[in-house]
């Protein structure tokens, strides 16, 4: 896999907020790739960091208050973090498009869906108002969306939640890009309704062979979807694999800890859990955390190590790292 | 329905006012001994039960009759149509003219909340709010006619400009000027705040995100997805408020002796003149209620929830 170029690739990615109560790391040394036509999953727990990725990404962090203190973002090797703002709008929607946790708010309530999709068309490729309409009525096909030709001129509150994000998807994947990020596509939806986006997501994929960054805190989704899963934890990244091996081998305490949430990838659930377990505690304060390890406070492992120095990403198994003390071969001797 | 009771209150409330058109003539004719009164009184049905004085005008504006003016002796409605010229030019130009430049200011104001020019728009805001209009119209009127001496006081048209002409439609407009200067700022000020608050919370919502993920630039993001959506609330105010800016109207007229509805009204009531100020009020309330019809148009043109909602 790591001979192929890496169609997206980031590295070391630093952002802060400024807040009330202080600077706050939201990302520290976020490194990922993104092979073509290939689905990287990123998980974890609601607040560590998973759409300040991908916004840093597109580059549409907030500033301020944020900032992108260092790293690259690197797009068939072109560095978007020093890409003018001129380049970034040809970038965004048209080589990296994004799709949001909210379908019912992210749709512009006054345009028709229609013209909405039309909009990103004209924008990328320049076609005329007809030919990008006539656009918008094939991609609401291609993500199924019945009666295309009548709904293309509805309006978002005519259309339920899963047509929506349905609807966002075309919007998406209308100029073909490259990369697809999905910020948590479907947490908003119902289950049934869940389970039809992620096929319309594969089907998509299959289709027009975008990458695909998909972004959850459900480590059973990611599962289904994903071939490589990156596990954050308070702005780092503390373990990263392919899917096969984070779910039959997963090393870090927290990658433990997310699937044993999963009732139905336990082949037995122990008898003296519920059939859904929660991680004891909360993700820290970003704008304290001190020289240890972020999740220490939370482990049943941590030591003195771990509270006062952060690990840094460990060898575990092929192409598997874990940023844990227990991996630390050197160190343990 | 609404418009009559409008009428019967309107009825009851000016027979409660000291006063009546009797007293008014007799003082201005230097007085007058009480049988001339009763006689006044008398030919316009003063004398007569309370009740059926009520029915009687009830009666008439049913079938489009508003009377006629104790002072003028002129049918009311012919009176009204005469005047309601100046107010509606006064009163619209102020009105679009708050919300076009009001919204502008807001949306500058919005691209950078904590900038120089958004505090410039808290400020005007507040003074705008506090300042009672007579005292904006005075200001005025002291900076621009009094010692900038670049503005008429008073009045729709200097008289000696012969009517229709190019001159006559420019001098109008120079009149017009403070007028709308003075009616307009309260409500360039809160439509301001308004928009600028309304902004503020349309350009955090979740489809201006997806719109720049799009890859569109600041200035579409702004003005064709964030602006529709912001002007929404201030549709609403204008619209509420609609019935506010003519009581603005009464006193910017009187002070700048603008010959509208205003000026009409503000002498009327000092010269007792009922059925006047009745017909001021009664064209006053179709005024409003041709109003809320625009907004509501006004909405179903801007917002497809609402089109929607009310054709279902
Ligand atoms: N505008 C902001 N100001 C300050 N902190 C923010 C802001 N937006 C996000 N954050 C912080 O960034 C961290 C990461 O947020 P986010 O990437 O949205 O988490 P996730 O998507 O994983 O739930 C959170 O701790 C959040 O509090
Ligand atoms: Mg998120």
């Amino acid at each position: 896999m790591d001979a192929a170029a890496p169609l997206l690739e980031v590295e070391d990615l630093e952002v802060e907020f400024r807040t009330r109560h202080g600077t706050a790391r939201v990302l520290d040394g976020v490194a990922l790739s993104l092979q073509p036509g290939r689905t990287l999953g990123i998980v974890g727990e609601s607040g560590c960091g998973k759409s300040m990725t991908a916004l840093s990404i597109m580059r549409l962090v907030p500033v301020p208050p944020g900032r992108i203190g260092a790293g690259a973002v690197r797009l068939k090797g072109e560095d978007l973090l020093q890409a003018s703002e001129k380049r970034m709008r040809e970038v965004r929607g048209k080589d990296i498009s994004m799709i949001f946790q909210e379908p019912m708010t992210s749709l512009n309530p006054v345009y028709s869906i229609g013209d909405q999709i039309a909009e990103t068309v004209r924008l990328h490729e320049g076609l005329s108002r007809r030919d990008s309409l006539d656009r918008a009525i094939e991609m609401l096909k291609a993500v199924h969306i019945p009666a295309a030709e009548r709904r293309v001129r509805e309006f978002p509150h005519q259309m339920s939640g899963g047509m929506r994000q349905r609807v966002m998807i075309a919007m998406a994947l209308a100029c073909r890009p490259s990369v697809l990020i999905a910020d948590e596509p479907t947490t908003a939806l119902d289950v049934t309704v869940q389970a039809q986006v992620f096929d319309l997501l594969k089907e998509m994929q299959e289709k027009t062979g975008t990458a695909i960054i998909l972004i959850s805190h459900d480590m059973g989704a990611i599962a289904e979807m994903a071939d490589r899963v990156m596990v954050m934890y308070a702005g780092r990244i503390v373990e990263e694999a392919a899917t096969d091996e984070i779910l039959e081998n997963p090393r870090h305490p927290y990658t433990r800890g997310l699937i044993a949430c999963v009732p139905h990838m336990e082949e037995e659930p122990p008898p003296e859990r519920g059939a859904l377990t929660e991680i004891p505690g909360v993700v820290p304060a970003l704008t304290d955390l001190g020289s240890g390890c972020s999740f220490a406070p939370r482990c049943d492992h941590a030591t003195d190590l771990c509270r006062s120095r952060a690990p840094r990403p460990f060898a575990v198994g092929a192409d598997h790292r874990a940023a844990c003390w227990l991996y630390d071969e050197a160190g343990a001797a | 329905m609404l418009l009559l009771a409008v009428v019967v209150f309107n009825f009851i409330l000016l027979s409660l006012v000291p006063g009546d058109i009797a007293d008014t003539l007799a003082g201005e004719s230097g007085g007058a001994s009480q049988e001339v009164m009763d006689d006044i009184r008398r030919t316009y049905g003063l004398d007569r039960p309370f009740h059926i004085q009520l029915a009687t005008y009830v009666g008439k504006v049913v079938q489009g009759d508003l009377g006629t003016s104790y002072y003028f002796n002129l049918p009311v409605t012919e009176l009204i149509l005469g005047r309601i010229a100046p107010t509606l030019l006064l009163v619209v130009t102020a009105l679009v003219l708050a919300i076009l430049i009001g919204t502008l200011f807001g949306v500058i104001a919005s691209r950078r909340p904590n900038g120089l020019f958004s505090h410039f728009v808290t400020v005007l805001a507040l003074v705008g709010f506090a300042a009672p209009v007579f005292w904006t119209a005075f200001l005025l009127i002291v900076l621009f006619v009094a010692m900038l001496e670049i503005m008429p006081l008073s009045g729709l048209v200097d008289p000696t400009t012969p009517r229709g002409t190019l001159t006559w439609y420019l001098d109008v407009l120079h009149h017009l000027f403070l007028p709308v200067l003075s009616l307009s700022s309260i409500y360039l000020a809160s439509y301001s705040r308004l928009a600028r608050a309304s902004m503020m919370d349309v350009l955090g919502s979740d489809y201006i995100r997806t719109a720049r993920a799009k890859g569109l630039g600041e200035t579409s993001v702004t003005y064709k997805h964030a602006l529709r959506n912001a002007v929404i609330p201030v549709i609403t105010i204008a619209g509420l408020q609609f019935s506010h800016i003519f009581s603005g109207a009464v006193v910017v007229e009187t002070v700048f002796t603008w010959p509208g509805l205003g000026t009409l009204a503000f002498e009327s009531i000092l010269r007792g003149d009922t059925p006047t100020i009745m017909g001021i009020l009664f064209f006053s309330a179709m005024i409003v209620i041709v109003v809320n019809l625009l907004t509501d148009l006004a909405y179903r043109l801007v917002d497809p929830r609402i089109r929607s909602a009310r054709n279902a």
